[in-house]
This record gives C-alpha cells, structure tokens and sequence, in this order.
C-alpha cells in the first residue's frame, strides 16, 4: 500500500495519470453544469417570496461551499506534504489555492447581485458574505505568502504551516461572525436567505455541487501538471518525454 | 559548568535578554505607543468631535488601533535574530524550540501589548468611553493582544526571510486575528449598553489558550523553514 | 567528561540549492578522537554539507546519524551534544561580550561568572567582557564566537571557516582548541580553506568536488 503511493506520488507517474484522468472529470463537469444551469433557471419553480431572483442560488450557494470545501482539502494537502515530504501533495495545495479563490471571489459576485434585489443593496454584511470574504483573504495571504519565496520548497512549508493555523482559524471565524450578525441584524433580515426548499429547487442545487467538485477535480488535474513541469524542469524523464 | 540547563532556565534567559535589549533601544519600543495614540486621534478628525457620537465607536476604535499597532511592532520581532545567526543557534540548542520562541514572545507582549493595554482607558476616555467600560476594555485587551502576540509571532516566523515581509505579515495576520476583533470590541459595547460581558470574554480567553497551545509548534515550524537559507 | 566512542556519520547525502545538485551521495564518519577537515573550492558545497549535517537545512536523500541513531526524529537529543559555529557569529551588537555568552551558551548550560571568565581568558578577550560586541573588532568577534564553543559542553563541533577574521596568533589559537577538544575525546568538523592543523596525527579529509 506504501509503496503503491510512492509510486502514484511519483512525479513522472502523476504527470501521465492526471494527463489521462483530466477529460474524465472536464466533460462530465461541463454536462453537469449545463445540465444544472437549464434546470435551475428554467425548470424550477420560482420562489414564492422572492421571484426569479432567487435562481442566482443555484451558482452562489456551490460555490460557496467550494470555497470552504477546497480551502480544507489544500490544509489538507498541505499537512500530509508537510509530514509524510510527500512533494506531490505540496504542489496540490499550491494548485488548489487559485481556484479556491476564484470559487470564493464567484460566491461574493453572485452574493452581492443577490443582494441587490433582496436588499436594495449592492452589499449586506450578512453572516455569510463576511465569511466569504476572510476566506478571500485567507487565500490571498496563502498565495502571496507563496510568491514571496524564492526557492519552491520553503514556500511549500511556510505555506504549508499558513494553511493548517488558518484551517483551524477558519470554524472560529465562521463563528464569531455568526454571532456578531445575530447582534446586529434585526432578525426579519436575516430569514429572507432561507427560503422554504422545495425538492424541485435542491435537485439542481445538488448536480450543481457535483458538477463544481468535477470541475475542481479537472481544473486542479491541469494545474498540477503544471505545477510537476515547473518543478521538475531538470529531471531526466521529462527530458525523455519530450 | 554545573551541567545542562533547564528549560525554565533557557526561557527564563530568553525573556530577560530581550528586556535587556529593549531598555538599550526604549525609543523603539516606545513607537508602536506612540503610533497607538496617533492612530485613535484620527477617528475624532475624520468623523466628529461630538463625543456622545464618538462614544459609540469608541470600543471599536480602541480595538482597531490596538490591534494595528501590535501589528507593527510584531513585524520586527524575530527578524534581527534571524539576520545576526542568533536564531540558527537557537534551533540547535538541544532546548524544545517553542518554548524559546514563546518565552521571547512573551517579553515583546510586556513591552509592546502590555503598555497599550494600560493606555487604552486614557485613549478611550479621549473618545468619550465611558469609566464603567475600561475594566471590561482592559481585559478584552489583555487577552486580545496577548493571542495576537501568539498568532503574530507565527506570521513573523514566516515572513522574516522573505521580501516585502512588513506588508505580508498584515495580510496574514489580520484575518485570522478578526474573531478578536468581534469578540473584543462587542465586549466593551455589551457593558456600555449595561449587559453582562462575560460572554464575549470568555470565547477570548477560549481563544487566547487555544494560540497558547498551538503557537509555539506553528511557531518553531516556521522558524525552522526560514532559518534554512 | 566527554564521552567515548561517539560517531557521526553521513549516509549518501544528496542536497539541492534552487536548480543545483550540488552535494552527490557524500558519505564520510568521524569518530571521537578524529578531526575531519572538509576542503574543496568556493561553491562546492562545504556550508550546505556542514548545514545538512546539523539539521538546518533538509537532504534531498541520504541520512545522518549520531552514536549509530538517524538524528532525524531525534533532533534535540544531536543538538544537545552538537555545536556549530557558522559564518555568521551569533552575536547581539548591543549586549556585552560576557551577557553574550550568558545569554546564548547559558541556552545549553547552567554557567557561572568563572566559567565565562575563563572562556574569555582562553580566547584572550578577558579584559574586553565589559564591552558591547559593537565596539570588538572582526577578529575579537571571533574569538568571542569560538568562546561560546568552549562553554557550549558539546561532543560535536562544527565549524564553517573557523579562522575567518583571524590574525596568525588567532589561527594558532583556534588549532589549539581543536587540538585540545579532539584529545580529550571529543569530535570536530571544520570546513576551512587555509591550513588548518595539517599535520596533526588526528586529522582526517574529505575533499569535496
């Protein structure tokens, strides 16, 4: 089992498999996208209380639960490089934190937008939004702390002890901002981000969800084959492969 | 020689060299106090000179300016150990690391966090917070400073060997230190609307133990990483 | 007081600097009683082998152990018993030279004022301890540097260009300490291009390419 990982974590192995993988997670992603695009615009019933508005849930929501999602799996990954030296793992959280933040900037978008007809306003401090936007700021320091490295390696652990502290922090966030919205807000305001979820409205909610994981799972596959060839530019079998 | 030393000794060492650098350099310690009163002058020119109007931000403010001038003074923390080979040392004198890095920790947060802790109610009179409010504003402080001392010092560890690292530490440190913000300066509102605080400064101690726990393994892994160049 | 038998060995060490491989499969062993002097040209890798062996900086590939234990994992314990003096000399500007050594070696040691004293005298900066290390000279930091070795109660020293800064009465000085380290049982890696104890029966080499 140990071995078969090393072997899987090999860079030139990872290279080919990821090469084969990436358009068994792209086209399905896509479909699935598209799929859940038509359904939740289209098919779905509007929503009693707020109309058509409510449609833009089907990307916000997603992608707000990406954003969570893929900043956990890059800590992931990052631990994992940081004990086991597994360089492989590295360079997945290192290619994992760009579309995190694409994914975390698409929640504020579509939250904001979402806002204007609910709210009357471009931007609420709601519960939600506010955390979203640590999050980009998690990521941005994550990525600005990586760039600011020279040598790839000590990026990777400097990073690396970036994301764990910040994976920790990132419940603690969530609940003190929480908790500060309750204090603050009226209560009506608040209700309005939930409405009653008819089981027409989850159905796309969820192809959505897994079209974003495939998308991720494309995207990162892509990525990190970019990663591998920018690190091993030396190595004798990229040489041979070319 | 009488054998090896304890930690307790080691760290004990740590703390007081640090006190005895900085009564050598006190007019640079004294800057992030002065940067502090500076700092919380500029709400009232910016805003209003009402203080009843001030009053209602003065939590906020205190905090605001507390936490930004921590900041500053952290960015300096371990950087001239690093440059002169002290911290390479460090690492390899067989003592646990953490609590080295924690002890030095320690003595900035006296002179540093303590100082705008035992200013802030002269600060936060100045924007009209009321007397009832400054125990509850000082230990908000006390226990808010101090964890940023901790998570400072983890974003210090980090940026030290890397260029650009004053602004980066900002962008590192501030996110993660927003619960604080939120937990402290709600503590001082909830007691200026006549409300028990305990709630908000109990999750600030929660938070203080947790960094204190956690820090210095964050803190030694970091250092470890930029004493490698 | 120092123990015998003690090894240090390094295992194929392969270390990387940016897009240089630039230690290959070195290997070599110093037992206690042995001096082994690292030597090659600017560039070779004489720092990054010295920095690997203590830890500083992480191999590629290779291992290195202590009394026949990988010291990875172990860390703390090889420190213990390691001291390292490097390019740079470790010193605060702003403190004496003897808070200098109180407050650095004193990290390892429970030190008394005689026995900082007696390693400022050893060094012949006796009458300087009072002193900030701002207003020593280059050659005075050194010696102030290779003091903090006399009271660090290591097994293991390692020194990269011990003699830098050094007049002809501070390299007799500094081959001396060796000398004396290495006959009480003790172990020393120097990484050097001058002459360094050159005819000295403990003496052992490993050249670098």
């Amino acid at each position: 089992m140990w071995t078969w990982f090393h072997k899987f974590a090999s860079p030139p192995h990872a290279y080919r498999l990821l090469g084969r993988l990436a358009p068994w997670l792209g086209w399905p992603a896509l479909g699935l996208i598209l799929l859940a695009t038509w359904w939740g615009l289209v098919k779905a019933p509007a929503d009693y209380q707020q109309g058509d508005a409510f449609r833009i849930l089907y990307v916000h929501a997603p992608s707000a639960w990406m954003s969570m999602f893929i900043y956990v799996v890059m800590a992931v990954a990052a631990a994992v490089g940081l004990i086991w030296r597994i360089k492989l793992a590295h360079a997945a959280a290192a290619a994992s934190a760009p579309i995190g933040a694409s994914f975390t900037f698409l929640a504020l978008a579509t939250g904001s937008i979402w806002g204007k007809p609910m709210w009357g306003t471009w931007w609420v401090w709601d519960a939600r939004l506010t955390s979203e936007l640590i999050l980009l700021f998690l990521y941005l320091g994550y990525m600005a702390l990586r760039s600011s490295f020279d040598d790839p390696q000590r990026a990777d652990r400097a990073s690396a002890v970036l994301a764990i502290v910040g994976v920790i922090n990132v419940p603690i966030i969530h609940y003190s901002v929480e908790w500060w919205t309750t204090l603050h807000q009226p209560a009506s305001v608040t209700k309005i981000d939930k409405p009653s979820i008819h089981i027409e409205m989850l159905i796309p909610l969820f192809i959505m969800i897994v079209g974003f994981q495939l998308y991720y799972g494309w995207a990162l596959s892509r990525r990190l084959r970019g990663e591998i060839l920018q690190r091993e530019r030396n190595a004798t079998w990229l040489t041979k492969t070319a | 020689m009488t054998g090896r030393a304890s930690v307790g000794a080691a760290a004990g060492l740590v703390f007081r060299r640090d006190l005895t650098l900085a009564w050598r350099r006190w007019d640079e310690v004294a800057q992030p106090l002065i940067f502090y009163v500076v700092v919380t002058t500029l709400f009232p020119l910016a805003t209003t000179p009402d203080l009843n109007q001030l009053r209602t931000i003065s939590g906020g403010v205190v905090w605001v300016a507390a936490l930004l001038a921590s900041l500053l003074a952290l960015e300096a923390l371990f950087r001239s150990d690093v440059e002169d080979g002290t911290m390479e040392q460090w690492v390899m004198t067989g003592q646990p690391l953490g609590w080295l890095l924690l002890a030095k920790v320690a003595s900035h947060w006296v002179l540093t966090g303590l100082p705008l802790v035992v200013m802030s109610p002269i600060v936060g009179t100045a924007l009209g917070l009321p007397f009832a409010a400054w125990g509850t504003l000082m230990l908000s402080l006390l226990l808010g400073t101090a964890t940023l001392s901790v998570l400072g010092g983890i974003g210090a560890a980090l940026t030290v060997g890397v260029r650009r690292g004053s602004v980066l530490l900002s962008l590192l440190v501030l996110p993660l230190a927003m619960p604080l913000l939120i937990f402290g300066s709600r503590a001082v509102g909830l007691v200026m609307d006549g409300e028990s605080p305990s709630g908000p400064l109990q999750l600030l101690a929660a938070i203080f133990f947790l960094s204190l726990s956690l820090g210095p393994v964050a803190m030694s892994a970091a250092i470890r990483i930029s004493v490698e160049s | 007081m120092l123990p015998d038998g003690a090894r240090l060995a390094a295992r194929e060490i392969n270390a990387w600097r940016g897009d240089r491989h630039i230690l290959r499969d070195v290997s070599f062993d110093v037992r206690s009683g042995e001096f082994l002097k690292i030597t090659g040209p600017n560039g070779v890798g004489k720092t990054t082998l010295l920095r690997v062996v203590c830890g500083l900086l992480p191999a590629e590939s290779g291992e290195v152990s202590w009394r026949d234990r990988p010291v990875q994992g172990a860390s703390d314990e090889f420190h213990a018993e390691m001291a390292y003096l490097g390019h740079l000399n470790s010193l605060k500007a702003d403190l004496t030279a003897r808070e200098n050594l109180r407050f650095l070696a004193g990290l390892r040691q429970a030190l008394s004022d005689s026995d900082v004293d007696a390693a400022l005298d050893r060094v012949g900066i006796l009458s300087r301890g009072d002193l900030p290390a701002r207003s020593l000279s280059a050659g005075q930091k050194r010696r102030l540097a290779l003091a903090r070795l006399l009271l660090s109660g290591a097994a293991l020293w390692i020194l990269d260009e011990p003699v830098t800064n050094l007049d002809t009465a501070g390299i007799a000085l500094v081959e001396d300490l060796i000398r004396e380290h290495v006959e009480r049982g003790g172990l020393a890696l120097a990484a050097a291009h001058q002459r360094l104890l050159d005819d000295a029966p403990m003496l052992r080499r490993l050249e670098l390419q």
